[in-house]
């Protein structure tokens, strides 16, 4: 026979949920940050060559070139290398206007520093390479970043 | 019996574990960064101007086939000895430059029938349509290679002083050459400039034949 009223001791107390917003919004910021966003499918094999005298490559100034074989779910297409930009198969012919399309959509101040990033698979031949070669070389884009892994040097 | 409430739940913790969590994944993810090796093309040359004559001595010819064999200077080489040759060649300082200058900082063996002057001396590539990428990448690596070793050598030479904590003196300039691509440092920028003519990278790339 206390005298003191007990603190109602019936019903649950409800969980504070004052501190979920602020982990949803920390989930947010850290894939935001995190996240790289791959713009295009890739839709042929990309197993990159290796190199030591690697430089990193600005981001913002760089169009990607892809090439290499079809990949397993387009082997309609055959086994010889294919040129992939943005989401689509383009020819040889293709990526001196698609680079030009590309370079126009860019920031005005970045369009004459355009890089090209060429990520082609190894076991390409490296003819494929020299005809995007000559077709930069007529859009007059000639900055051109072979992309490799980085590998330690020996 | 009277009836018994759960005790509330401490969200107090909420938080440590919240940031346990984002510092874990800040820690583990490995922002995907590009990297690799970056070449200007030449620009489509319409002019009927003929080109400028180069003595042999001057011209590193470097040829691989479809087998992904290397033929450089006519004799045929494997790629692990491909940099050292490349680096004797651009490093030999045999004669004098267009201006009439001799090259006082190379250490090379002065060789009457290897370049002049780095600044003459050109290494041309070419490859043929079967080769492989992975090759072609190769050979391109081992001749930035030697353009860097011999540019990180008189970085070491000329600027150690303002960087004696660092390994590769050259690197190190252009580290900080990016991270203050905000505010332009001049004198930083010469120095780099500087290093750069005193081993152009001249390396000329043929096509490949059509066949």
């Amino acid at each position: 026979m206390s005298k003191f009223k007990k603190g109602k001791q019936g019903d649950l107390p409800a969980i504070s949920t004052a501190s979920l917003p602020d982990i949803v919004f920390m989930l947010l910021f850290f894939f935001m940050v995190a996240t790289v966003m791959r713009d295009s499918t890739l839709m042929i094999e990309n197993n990159l060559p290796s190199a030591d005298q690697v430089e990193k490559l600005k981001k913002d100034r760089t169009t990607y070139i892809y090439a290499g074989k079809p990949s397993t779910q387009y082997k309609h297409l055959g086994d010889e290398p294919r040129i992939q930009f943005n989401d689509a198969f383009i020819g040889v012919e293709d990526v001196r206007s698609s680079v030009l399309q590309a370079q126009a959509d860019m920031v005005e101040e970045l369009k004459s520093k355009i890089v090209i990033g060429l990520k082609v698979d190894k076991n390409t031949h490296a003819g494929l390479v020299s005809d995007i070669k000559q077709e930069l070389r007529k859009a007059n884009t000639l900055k051109v970043m072979y992309i490799a892994n980085a590998r330690a040097e020996e | 019996m009277a009836k018994r409430s759960a005790p509330e739940v401490n969200a107090g913790s909420m938080a440590d574990i919240a940031f346990l969590l984002l510092i874990f994944f800040l820690v583990t993810t490995t922002i995907e960064k590009d990297k690799g090796l970056l070449r200007s093309l030449p620009p489509i040359d319409d002019s009927q101007v003929e080109p400028p004559i180069i003595k042999k001595k001057n011209l590193f010819t470097v040829l691989i086939n479809r087998n992904n064999q290397l033929l450089v200077e006519d004799e045929q080489m494997e790629l692990k000895d491909l940099r050292q040759a490349a680096i004797e060649f651009l490093d030999n300082g045999g004669g004098t430059n267009a201006a009439g200058k001799s090259c006082d900082y190379c250490q090379g063996k002065r060789l009457d029938d290897s370049s002049d002057h780095p600044d003459k001396a050109i290494i041309s590539m070419k490859h043929d349509r079967e080769t492989s990428y992975e090759q072609y990448m190769d050979v391109q690596n081992e001749l930035v290679a030697a353009y860097n070793f011999l540019r990180e050598r008189e970085a070491t030479r000329l600027y150690k002083q303002y960087y004696p904590n660092a390994d590769k003196v050259f690197t190190a300039m252009l580290e900080e050459k990016e991270k203050n691509q905000f505010s332009k440092d001049e004198v930083l920028n010469e120095r780099i400039e500087n290093i750069k003519t005193l081993y152009p990278m001249k390396l000329s790339e043929a096509e490949p034949d059509k066949n």
